[in-house]
């Protein structure tokens, strides 16, 4: 008996010091400036950069937010090309990043072929789901239309001309997702109030629309607001990234009219317009990143797919700060029950 | 008569210009080696040293480290830049005690990752020697042609759809096939404004700008429209290309060093031989040096302007197909990070020779590669290392610069003014 815990402490003993000398030559084989065992997140932006106010952004923003409450570490490459992103996937590879962030659909086929190539390496891509869902890669997607379906609720109870105007920045879902409910939200007002709001910019029937072709054309964001609003509307939600600055600039300028953000809380990122900024459709992919970095730390990481609803608060409509004067408490009130409504299935968005 | 007179003298005097030049080339260049070496080589290192300052100025670890002491700031500082420009040499050309690490380790991968580096390079230089190539060959036929951009998409969305529509075909047919759908592409996207040019008059710089937006929303169109890929929800994104359209690459994950780099070593050694040991060639040279003098001498302008324009097409179209072939496999927004301009600059590096090209193409594919690992390791945001690219080739662009700051002899610059002297129509 007393030999059997002898020999199982010796064990164990010459176990962890085995385990302990592995880890010291480990250390200095690899050849980086000095860095602690830190987890390591690693992001790939797509070709907006890190700073286009949308997904990249807020991705990084919520491996800035993890390296504050869970210690880790982040490092971004941006990409400037399609070429760039196997490249720069191979690049941090080699740095062995522990979790691998892309951003985007645009990357999605390079992710795809470096979860074959690396199965041990971690992967996480924003706004893009794969079907069927790869082990090692969490694609994380927002049913933004929620949150938009309420802030054209809000938009259609706001607005003094009886219209309300939108544009994308490109015709693609991830854009559109925004429009569509944007669209409905105000038809639902509409509907329960016999109204006759009108939206400028998005048709949901036929799919077409307003868009820049561009999501860093500054002056096309200003050009779009400028003949929105000599049409006749006095709130506009363009779903174009930083060409939206464009649109709040001229808004600003001429006055009279208001502002919706998309992605982050316009009111917070973009100070300068916080008093025409009626709220923003927020997409938290900062919320949702932080969440898939949480995982790999705690060892619980699985691939597959989440999705960002208003019940898990993966999207949500941002507070109104300066502009909380502009909606009545019965708004506020109809827009917790639309809410409510959404997140139960009584109102079915599709 | 007079005026005759003068002409005829004036296309005398260009011939003889001609052939005394290139009579006189050889011995010249052997004398300016030396000179020719030695200035785009202190260019880089001037060009690295204002970068250093550069990084040293922008590293917030730098100030932090003043903040604590002189000393320590003066340490930091030159840390920094030792570390990043380690890491930009190792990034484009490999790290020697990893390789030696890596082949004594034996491991199959290890050595990949570690021979990557240079084999990147010379991935990532590519386009770059098939679009400064386009560039060149227009300015040799006196074309200022900044519509490679649009040409190389227009190659690229033509070599994909080749790609990917044809199906059952062996690799050693439908490779060369679909090569040859986006030099087409190209082709005639280049043809366009150079028939305008000689049947019309049309600047081919406007046109060319301008056919550069046609490419880009009519890309745009086909991959939102007939070229979208099913499931993909109309993401602009096309299908991928079947495996026997694709230009192979020689070694597994990462290195993606492929065949295209040998075509473009073989499109330079074309184009040198087309423009330097062909009638053909010493036309387009002429008519691209003085026009009038060559509609003088009974050569067509407008054979060679459309020809000149069709071929710098031609080869934007080829840099597209091969990007997508060879590395994208399939074709989304996003396809170029401003090759055709980029090249104009190459080109001109390059002095429109085709070796030139091939030469400045390797220095700047090199220097982007290696900014990757840069910002990797010192994690210097991208827009300070387009920064440093640019005030490289500013450099090496102006060797003015660098005789004034060195007291280096006047270089003989003289080939210079060729291509010039299509831009704006005079000598």
């Amino acid at each position: 008996m007393r030999k059997k815990l002898v020999f199982i402490i010796s064990l164990l003993l010459v176990a962890s010091m085995a385990l302990s000398a592995c880890q010291k030559d480990a250390a200095p084989a690899v050849d980086q400036p000095v860095t602690e065992d830190k987890v390591k997140v690693c992001q790939i932006t797509d070709t907006g950069g890190i700073d286009d106010k949308s997904f990249n952004a807020t991705a990084w923003k919520g491996i800035l937010d993890a390296e504050g409450s869970l210690g880790i570490e982040g490092k971004y490459l941006e990409s400037q090309e399609t070429a760039d992103y196997e490249k720069n996937i191979n690049s941090f590879i080699e740095d062995e990043c522990d979790l691998i962030i892309t951003v985007g659909f645009l990357i999605a086929d390079a992710t795809t072929a470096a979860s074959a190539a690396y199965p041990d390496a971690k992967f996480s891509i924003v706004d893009y789901a794969f079907d069927p869902a790869l082990p090692n890669v969490v694609g994380q997607i927002f049913e933004t239309d929620e949150a938009a379906f309420l802030a054209g609720y809000l938009a259609a109870g706001v607005t003094k001309t009886g219209k309300v105007g939108t544009f994308g920045g490109m015709q693609i879902p991830t854009v559109t997702i925004f429009m569509d409910g944007f669209v409905k939200g105000v038809a639902k007002y509409n509907e329960v109030k016999g109204t006759n709001v009108e939206v400028l910019g998005w048709d949901v029937e036929k799919q077409e629309g307003l868009f820049t072709n561009s999501f860093d054309d500054q002056q096309k964001g200003r050009e779009l607001a400028i003949s929105l609003m000599d049409e006749g509307a006095d709130i506009i939600m363009p779903v174009a990234g930083p060409v939206g600055i464009g649109a709040a600039a001229a808004i600003q300028e001429r006055g009279g009219a208001y502002f919706i953000g998309v992605d982050a809380d316009w009111a917070l990122t973009n100070e300068k317009y916080a008093d025409i900024t009626l709220t923003s459709v927020m997409k938290l992919m900062d919320a949702t990143t932080e969440a898939v970095i949480k995982s790999v730390i705690d060892g619980t990481f699985t691939g597959g797919n989440v999705v960002g609803t208003l019940a898990n608060e993966g999207v949500a409509l941002a507070p109104f700060h300066n502009l909380e004067s502009l909606v009545t408490d019965e708004m506020k009130a109809e827009l917790e029950q639309l809410k409510a409504d959404i997140i139960a299935g009584v109102i079915v968005l599709d | 008569m007079k005026k005759e007179e003068q002409e005829k003298n004036d296309l005398g005097k260009a011939f003889f210009r001609k052939f005394n030049k290139e009579d006189g080339d050889e011995p010249k260049e052997k004398k300016n080696f030396w000179q020719s070496i030695s200035i785009p080589a202190l260019a880089i290192l001037t060009g690295l040293l204002i970068g250093a300052i550069l990084i040293v100025l922008t590293s917030p670890r730098v100030y932090e480290a003043f903040a604590q002491g002189f000393l320590t700031g003066i340490g930091t500082a030159f840390n920094e830049v030792y570390v990043s420009y380690k890491a930009l040499l190792t990034g484009a050309f490999g790290d020697i005690g990893k390789i030696i690490s890596a082949l004594q380790s034996g491991t199959p991968h290890q050595i990949r990752v570690a021979i990557n580096p240079i084999l990147e390079s010379l991935v990532v230089s590519t386009p770059y020697i098939l679009t400064g190539l386009a560039v060149a060959l227009g300015f040799r036929a006196g074309l200022f042609n900044i519509g490679v951009e649009g040409q190389l998409f227009i190659g690229a969305a033509c070599a994909t759809f080749v790609g990917y529509s044809i199906k059952g075909l062996p690799g050693f047919i439908h490779m060369p096939l679909a090569l040859l759908a986006g030099m087409a592409g190209g082709a005639f996207w280049g043809f366009i404004p150079g028939f305008l040019k000689a049947k019309t008059g049309g600047h081919e710089v406007i046109n060319t700008i301008m056919m550069n937006y046609i490419a880009f929303r009519l890309t745009e169109w086909l991959l939102t429209g007939p070229m979208t890929r099913q499931g993909a929800g109309s993401m602009p994104v096309s299908p991928v290309i079947e495996k026997s359209a694709e230009i192979p690459q020689f070694f597994p994950s990462p290195i993606r060093f492929h065949l295209g780099f040998f075509m473009a070593l073989a499109a330079a050694w074309l184009i040198w031989w087309l423009l330097f040991k062909t009638t053909w060639g010493l036309n387009l040279r002429t008519v691209g040096t003085n026009p009038r003098a060559a509609k003088y001498a009974g050569l067509s302008t407008v054979k060679t302007t459309i020809m000149g324009m069709s071929l710098s097409g031609a080869l934007a179209g080829m840099a597209g197909a091969v990007q997508t072939l060879a590395i994208n496999r399939s074709m989304a927004i996003g396809l170029s990070s401003g090759y055709g301009f980029d090249s104009i600059a190459l080109a001109l590096i390059g002095n429109n020779h085709p070796l030139g090209v091939v030469l400045s193409s390797l220095l700047f594919g090199s220097l982007r590669n290696g900014a990757t690992r840069m910002m990797v390791v010192s994690r210097i945001p991208i827009d300070i290392v387009s920064v440093i690219q640019a005030i490289i080739l500013m450099l090496v662009a102006a060797p003015g610069i660098i005789q004034a700051i060195y007291h280096l002899k006047d270089l003989k610059t003289g080939d210079n003014k060729v291509f010039l002297s299509g831009w704006g129509g005079k000598a």
